[in-house]
This record gives structure tokens, C-alpha cells and sequence, in this order.
């Protein structure tokens, strides 16, 4: 079989996995001529984007797609005919620098079914790594998976090549787990995860204590990341959120990704066999958003008798429709905790705000030139040319005017 | 007055008549602006020098304004000079203005060098180069057409990045090229000098084909981010028209057909993990291997795991904490973290060595609610308690210490089955049902926890005091009085 073939069963293999991140990591370049490469700390980059609008920073493929394992959502579970490919550690390599020469790509990501053991798969994933770091002298970016219950000083080895390392959890349920994926084990997981934020505490506060002498060593300066699949089982938007704020606390994770649960070739019956959730998928993404950057607790998020985020409008929209009671806000006075719970209002929007306040009033034309949507926040809010009608916040009217007329893609809020 | 400058990306020109023009007072609608040969109308006013002898008083603006301009001025636009001429005009008697982001001047400035950094990071990103030659002596070549003046900007990027490669980026405006040593920028040329084609094409294109999820069609999606106007120089969007029209199909193909029946080949060897068969055995090992898979209170499902007790199996003290926290859940390992620390200090300078204690916790996973990226920790409560106990039970009777300390309320309660104020019982050695006498003390976190470093050397002394009781008893153990 030739590179080629290998390249398209092993990236065919590994698309289900959504993260793609080039950012965040340390500064790095080969202006020193020694070797090739660099990182872009500050906003990775999206070499292209797929039909699927996923964008394309790294090369993400399996090294094999032979698995033990038998999880029913994926496509390269145990009992699937899918045809099986594996790379060589050379061949990896060799397309990776291939194509970062080229500016395809921003580096690799590497992942594996799981063969033999735990340590022998990790072994293998590893090697490719440190081929590229020692041998070619690449810095570019890495990202590697991690497999639960692996050794931990190739743990730690793993972590000395990578920007950043990842483990699934997948299913955010553990019961619902142990049907889909027998053999997989969410303590295990959940005890590396715990492992690796100990790693990376401690290369953080080595960082901090001294910043030339650094003696504690390196370790994935990208941080560690997961991804669970949504609609493969009934967990409803409560618990997988719940869960990632878990996880966030937990484990410090830089992300957690979602992924709609798509029909795979040759899929199992135990399965839905229906489209992708994707606009599901997208208000989880808000949601999450409003957990990290907005201040907002997950009980907030999800409306507690549903336990479902609405598909029609965003989980901003709906809290502040919810709540109407704390609105109108006035932009002119009001703190920037509340400010964030606008509708419409994004992080940079505010901070916009809150330096334009000090010389000169915020007035309702002035929103066009913030980036901010009008009909979505007037209602919510008092400027100095600006008062909604008191009738409009207290209608039943108010929610129906946001609901869409076409569905709404896109990661953008 | 009529400026003109070097150049499009002619920044200390702009800068340098700017500066002039405000000192002399020269109002923005009095100044035209345009570049040297670019547009040559037959109306172009003839070039005006600035008063060069530089007027008395000088006037200073924030360091913002000159990244602001540095960007804004390699946007194509025209006006650009014009409107940062008069953004630094207002400036002088409004030194505040660049914060006004809703002020039109102020804005558009932005929204100039916002589309100029876009553009930049577009051609970082969207860039092909295509090899000549081959091994040692190739060169990467590639055509890339950006919508502002941004070559200079970007090149620096690519030098960073490919160091040990020769490179040329070719533009129709200028061109960027790089010798392993330094950057050098030429006049543009036409898209005919660059190359046509790359051995690795076919190989990204596969890959693009690949990495594509058809049962996930978003193409606006994909077209915000790279727009079509890029299209034309990248290798893989040609593929983009036949994986469309492609995905409908093959995502019916999948919905419609059936599972099919698995290879006789894939049979599933072991599992790689092997489950730990549950012993019954009494010994401490297997007492943790059992509790690891505890679910007597829901305090697992949150945790990361059970945190067993730790030490030599038959210890002659065993010391009892409340729960593990944040850092020994992670480890797995009780009083590793701050806590830990102190306790470690403490039993030093009581003169217990390590090796003699075996400590645990009365209740072994951690309690907490997230709050954003970090976990505060709950007290257990009496239903918790009572559920964990059994462990501590089993732990006892297979260490069978002389000494067991509880340290804190909850250690407390779970040593003596009920609730036991710390305060009336602390410091006296108090016979337990079966065998070993307790000590009760205070819980090191509440050392940890005293704002005042007065209260807080006071309470670590006694606390220090109490374990020495302890080393003194398990020194001489005396069960027979």
C-alpha cells in the first residue's frame, strides 16, 4: 500500500476528531537556521477550511486504525470492515515536514487506535514525536493523544515534545460509556487527566518561579484538551455541560470540544442513523463560552426544566428572556459582569464599551460601529437617545421576534 | 497642500509631512495625499514640500496611534492617509480619542487595520509554496495575491518560520525573498514567473478529500473564513464544487446502508486494561484495590478517584484527615498538597518519622463544586461519612495502629461514630471500643486557613504539641495500663 492510499484510510480515520487548535502554545521559530519551523502563539492558524467549515491548521491522522477496541460510535472500532492502514513512524515524519514545507500545514496531529497495550501504542505515537523534534529539529506544533493508563515517564516524554496532549472522554455519562465502549474505562481516563495537570502545574510554576533557570521540565505548553460526542447517547445538554465544567475545574483543560455524533460507513444499529446535530453542537459551543469567558454557571445555562439548550435561539437570549426582570440594562452605567449577559454583547464589544463610557456617552447609533446587533440588544437596554417601550420587555411577543427564519450555522456570537 | 509619498507602504513619509503639517498648522481639508507614480491623473495637483524649518512647541500622542497607523496605512484605501491625518489632527486637543471606539474617524482607523491584520494572517496561512528542484538545492516558490499592501508585513513570518529554506513569495505588487540570511523585497510580476505544480499536491489534495466530513455540510461556514477570492492560488479548492455536490450522496449512502456483518478476522483479543479481579482478602492492598471502585455515595461520579490511605500496613499511629483534596485527587495519594506540606513539617518537628504513620482520610474522594477553573471544596456530611466508614473500619483492623489521631471534626465523627466537638476533646487519649486509644486535634488546613500569623504559629505550636503526645505514646506503647 502505498503513502497515498495509507494517507487517505488514516486521515479518513481520524476526521471524527473535532479539535484542530494551533493556538496557545509557546513562542517558537528556527531563526536560529538550525532547524524548521514556528509556532503563532497567539491565534493558531487555519491553513484551510473544509466544505464541513472545519478549518484545516494540522495534519490529523492515525498512525494505525487497528483497534482493540470494539466503540460503537467509531469507525474504527474492532467489529467495522473498514479497510485498515498503518504508518511507519518514517512515513509520518516525512509527510509531516513534506507538507509543513509547503505551508499546508501548521504541524501534526497525531493519534492511534489503541494495538497491543497501552504503553506499546504510546510508544509508537511517541516516536514519532520525538523523530521529529530531535532528529529534524521541527517547531512546529504538536499535538499528541494520549492513551489512558500509559506509562507514566512516556507520559512525561509525550509532554516534552507536544504543544498539546488530549484524551477523549467521549460520552459524558459513564453508564452510557460502558455500553458504547466496553472497553474503555472513564476512571482511567479521568486518573491521566488528573495525571497530566499535575505534569503541567508543575512546568507552569516552574515558568513562574524562575523564568531563565526554569528547571522543572517542559510539558505540553498548549495544555491538555477532550472532546465529547453529542447524540450518540441520551445524555441530555445538562449533563454534558455539567460535565465539562467538571472537567474544566478539574483538570484545567484549555478546551473541550463537541462533536455531533455523524453517521459513520459502516455503522452499528445500536445507533441513531440520522444527520448530525449540528446546531446542537453549536449552541453547546455558546454555551461553553458563556462558562469560560461570559460568567455564567452551568444551572444558569439550561433552563432546569427542560434540561435542553433551545435549537431556536442562543443560550444567551434565552437566559435574558428568562430574566427579563434584571433588564433594561443602562450601557452607560451598568458593571461589566452585567454587561456580558446582554444579548448581542461580546466580550470585545465591552471591554469597548467600558473605554468609550469614560469620554463620551454611548448612544443607540454607536452600536453598528461596537459590532453589535441592534435588534437583538435594544430591547434589553437603556442608552442616552434609548428606552424600549416598557410594554416590549413585559410581551409574550418579545421571545417570538428572535425566533430564526433560517437555521443559523457558524461558531460566531 | 499635496503630499505625496515613496510609496503605498510608506509610513515615515506619511509620518514625517504629518508631524510637519500639524506643528504648521495645516488643517486636514487642506491637505491632499497620494503615492509616488501610482495614480499619475491628469488633475494631480504639483507636489507641495512641507515647510520643512520645524515650528516651535512639540505635541505627543499615544503609543496606540502610531500602531494604529502603522497597520491602517497598508490598507488599500486611498483616503487612508487623509483620515489618519485627521485622526492625529483631533488627537492633539482630544488625547483621549482612540478610546472613543464608537467615534467614525476613530472606527473606520480600526476597521482599516483590522481587514490590513486579516489580510496578513490570511496570507500566512493560505501561502503555497511550490518546490523547484529537489533535495539541497531546491527552492519553494509560491503566487499568492493579497488585497492590501502587506508583503513587507507578512515576509518577516515566513523567514521566522522556513530559515533553512530558500523561498520567494511572488505578488503582483511586490515580492518577498528569502536566502537563509535576509529578506529582500522586489518589484511584482506577473502570475506566469511563479511555478504551476508541486509533487505533493496530489498527496494534499487526497488529504483534504479525506479530512472532510460529508454528513457535515457548511459551506457558508467555510466560505467566512476563506473567502472565494482566495480560491484561485490553493491546490485544494478545486475540490471543493465535487465534494459538495459528492456529500449528499455518499451521507445517504451511509444513513441507508446496514451494518455489515464484522470480519471472522477482527476478533477482539483482551482487553488491554485487564479489570482487576475483586479480592476478599483482608490486607491492605486488597482493601484499596476494592475501594477503588467504590460507589457507596455519589461523591465518585465528580471525583477523579478514590484516595486510599497510605503508610506502612502495620503502623504503630495511624492519623485520620477529613477528605483528600484538590492536588490528592489528582495524585490519587492522601496529603500531598498544601496540607500535606504541613502536616509533613509538623510530624517532623514532633519527632515522628514518616515510616511510622499510616494515613488516610475519613471519607476518600473528594468533595467540590467547579467554579470556573478551580474546585471548591465542600465538608462532607454525615451521610458521606457514615457511607465511608466502613473503609476506615477495614483500614483500622488490618493496621491495628496503638494511636489513631482524627484530625478535625469529621476524622472525628468517623473515629468515633459520632459527632465529637474538637475543642472539648482535643489533647487527652481517649480508649476506643477495640483496642487503640485517639487523639483528637485540629485539621492542618485549619492552620492553613488562619488569616493572622500570630493565631497561626500559636495554633501550629499546639498542634505540634498534640503530635508529640502522640510520638511519646507510640515511642513507649503502653496499652497495658
Amino acid at each position: 500500500m502505498n503513502v497515498q492510499r495509507k494517507l487517505e484510510i488514516l486521515a479518513d480515520a481520524a476526521k471524527y476528531d473535532a479539535s484542530c487548535a494551533s493556538s496557545g502554545t509557546e513562542k517558537r521559530d528556527s531563526s536560529d537556521g538550525k532547524g524548521l519551523g514556528s509556532t503563532a502563539p497567539g491565534m493558531g492558524i487555519c491553513h484551510s477550511y473544509a466544505p464541513d467549515g472545519r478549518c484545516i491548521s494540522l495534519l490529523k491522522i492515525l498512525l494505525t486504525n487497528a483497534c482493540n477496541y470494539d466503540c460503537l460510535y467509531c469507525v474504527n472500532r474492532a467489529s467495522s470492515n473498514v479497510p485498515r492502514a498503518r504508518f511507519t513512524v518514517d512515513e509520518v515524519v516525512k509527510l509531516t515536514l513534506d507538507f509543513y514545507r509547503r505551508n499546508y500545514i501548521e504541524g501534526l496531529f497525531l493519534s492511534s487506535g489503541i494495538i497491543r497495550s497501552a504503553d506499546y501504542t504510546m510508544e509508537q505515537v511517541v516516536s514519532v514525536a520525538r523523530k521529529l523534534r530531535q532528529e529534524h529539529h521541527f517547531r512546529g506544533y504538536i499535538h499528541l493523544k494520549t492513551i489512558p493508563e500509559a506509562d507514566d515517564a512516556l507520559i512525561a516524554e509525550a509532554g516534552q515534545y507536544a504543544d498539546r496532549l488530549s484524551i477523549n472522554i467521549e460520552v459524558p455519562e459513564e453508564a452510557s460509556l460502558a455500553k458504547l465502549a466496553p472497553e474503555k474505562d472513564v476512571r482511567a481516563i479521568r486518573r491521566t487527566m488528573g495525571r497530566l495537570r499535575l505534569k503541567l502545574d508543575e512546568a507552569g510554576e516552574g515558568r513562574k518561579l524562575t523564568p531563565k533557570g526554569n528547571t522543572a521540565p517542559k510539558f505540553a505548553p498548549a495544555g491538555q484538551s477532550t472532546q465529547m460526542i453529542v447524540g450518540a447517547d441520551s445524555a441530555s445538554d445538562r449533563t454534558i455541560l455539567d460535565t465539562s465544567a467538571n472537567l474544566y475545574g478539574s483538570y484545567r483543560l484549555k478546551r473541550v470540544y463537541y462533536s455531533a455524533f455523524s453517521p459513520i460507513p459502516d455503522a452499528s444499529h445500536a445507533l441513531p442513523l440520522s444527520a448530525p446535530p449540528l446546531v446542537r453542537e453549536h449552541r453547546l459551543y455558546q454555551a461553553d463560552w458563556l462558562m469560560r469567558f461570559y460568567g455564567f454557571d452551568v444551572g444558569e445555562i439550561v433552563d432546569e426544566t427542560a434540561g435542553m439548550l433551545s435549537l431556536d435561539i442562543d443560550p444567551k437570549l434565552a437566559w435574558a428572556l428568562r430574566h427579563r426582570d434584571r433588564f433594561p440594562l443602562d450601557v452607560n452605567r451598568a458593571s461589566r459582569e452585567d454587561l456580558l449577559r446582554v444579548p448581542g454583547f461580546g466580550t470585545k464589544a465591552v471591554d469597548r464599551i467600558i473605554a468609550t463610557r469614560r469620554v463620551t456617552s454611548i448612544r443607540a447609533a454607536d452600536l453598528a460601529r461596537l459590532h453589535i446587533p441592534r435588534n437583538k440588544a435594544l430591547p434589553f437596554i437603556v442608552l442616552s437617545d434609548h428606552r424600549p417601550s416598557p410594554h416590549l420587555l413585559d410581551s409574550a411577543g418579545l421571545a417570538e421576534r428572535f425566533k430564526p427564519k433560517a437555521t443559523q450555522l457558524g461558531f460566531g456570537f | 497642500m499635496h503630499i505625496t509619498l515613496d510609496s503605498e507602504t510608506d509610513f515615515d513619509g506619511w509620518r514625517q509631512a504629518a508631524r510637519q503639517l500639524v506643528l504648521n498648522d495645516v488643517r486636514p481639508p487642506e491637505v491632499t495625499w497620494s503615492v509616488w507614480g501610482a495614480a499619475p491623473g491628469l488633475f494631480e495637483p504639483p507636489d507641495d514640500v512641507p515647510p520643512q524649518d520645524t515650528p516651535s512647541g512639540t505635541f505627543s500622542v499615544p503609543a496606540k496611534f502610531v500602531d494604529l497607523a502603522q497597520s491602517a496605512i497598508l490598507h488599500r484605501n486611498p483616503e487612508r492617509f487623509a483620515i489618519l491625518y485627521r485622526l492625529l489632527w483631533r488627537l492633539r486637543s482630544n488625547h483621549d480619542l482612540l478610546d472613543v471606539a464608537t467615534d467614525p474617524d476613530v472606527s473606520q482607523a480600526m476597521t482599516m487595520a483590522k481587514a490590513v491584520h486579516r489580510d496578513e494572517h490570511k496570507m500566512h496561512a493560505f501561502v503555497r509554496f511550490r518546490e523547484i528542484g529537489r533535495e539541497q538545492k531546491s527552492h519553494y516558490v509560491a503566487w499568492f495575491e493579497p488585497e492590501h499592501h502587506i508583503v513587507e508585513l507578512a515576509a518577516p513570518f515566513f523567514a521566522r518560520r522556513f530559515a533553512d529554506m530558500a523561498w520567494s513569495i511572488l505578488t503582483p505588487e511586490a515580492c518577498a525573498h528569502w536566502d537563509g540570511r535576509a529578506v529582500s523585497i522586489t518589484p511584482g510580476v506577473p502570475k506566469a514567473e511563479a511555478p504551476t505544480q508541486d509533487r505533493l499536491e496530489e498527496t494534499w489534495r487526497r488529504y483534504y478529500a479525506s479530512i472532510f466530513n460529508p454528513a457535515r455540510l457548511k459551506v457558508k461556514a467555510m466560505q467566512k473564513e476563506m473567502p472565494r477570492k482566495y480560491w484561485r492560488n490553493l491546490p485544494e479548492a478545486s475540490l471543493i464544487k465535487p465534494l459538495i455536490e459528492g456529500a449528499e450522496r455518499a451521507t445517504a449512502a451511509m444513513i441507508a446502508g446496514a451494518a455489515t456483518t464484522p470480519h471472522k478476522a477482527q476478533k477482539r483479543p483482551e482487553p488491554v486494561m485487564p479489570r482487576t479481579p475483586s479480592s476478599t482478602a483482608g490486607d491492605i492492598e486488597s482493601i484499596r484495590e476494592q475501594a477503588a471502585a467504590c460507589r457507596a455515595c455519589p461523591l465518585w461520579k465528580d471525583a477523579t478517584q478514590t484516595v486510599f490511605g497510605e503508610g506502612p500496613p502495620h503502623a504503630p499511629l495511624m492519623l485520620v484527615g477529613e477528605q483528600p483534596g484538590d492536588k490528592e485527587d489528582l495524585a490519587g495519594r492522601p496529603f500531598v498538597g498544601p496540607a500535606g506540606q504541613m502536616l509533613d513539617r509538623a510530624l517532623e518537628q514532633a519527632g515522628i518519622p514518616r515510616g511510622k504513620v499510616y494515613v488516610t482520610n475519613a471519607v476518600k474522594h473528594f468533595k467540590f463544586v467547579p467554579r470556573g477553573k478551580i474546585r471548591l471544596h465542600q465538608k462532607p456530611n454525615t451521610s458521606e461519612i457514615r457511607a465511608c466508614r466502613p473503609w476506615y473500619e477495614r483500614e483500622l483492623k488490618s493496621v491495628q495502629p496503638d494511636l489513631v489521631v482524627a484530625m478535625g471534626a469529621t476524622a472525628a465523627q468517623s473515629v468515633f461514630g459520632k459527632i465529637m466537638p474538637v475543642n472539648k476533646t482535643r489533647g487527652r487519649l481517649i480508649d476506643l471500643a477495640d483496642g487503640p486509644r485517639a487523639l483528637v486535634t485540629v485539621h492542618p488546613s485549619y492552620l492553613l486557613r488562619l488569616p493572622d500569623a500570630e493565631a497561626k504559629a500559636r495554633e501550629y505550636q499546639r498542634f505540634v504539641d498534640d503530635l508529640r503526645m502522640a510520638a511519646d505514646l507510640i515511642r513507649k506503647p503502653a496499652r497495658a495500663d
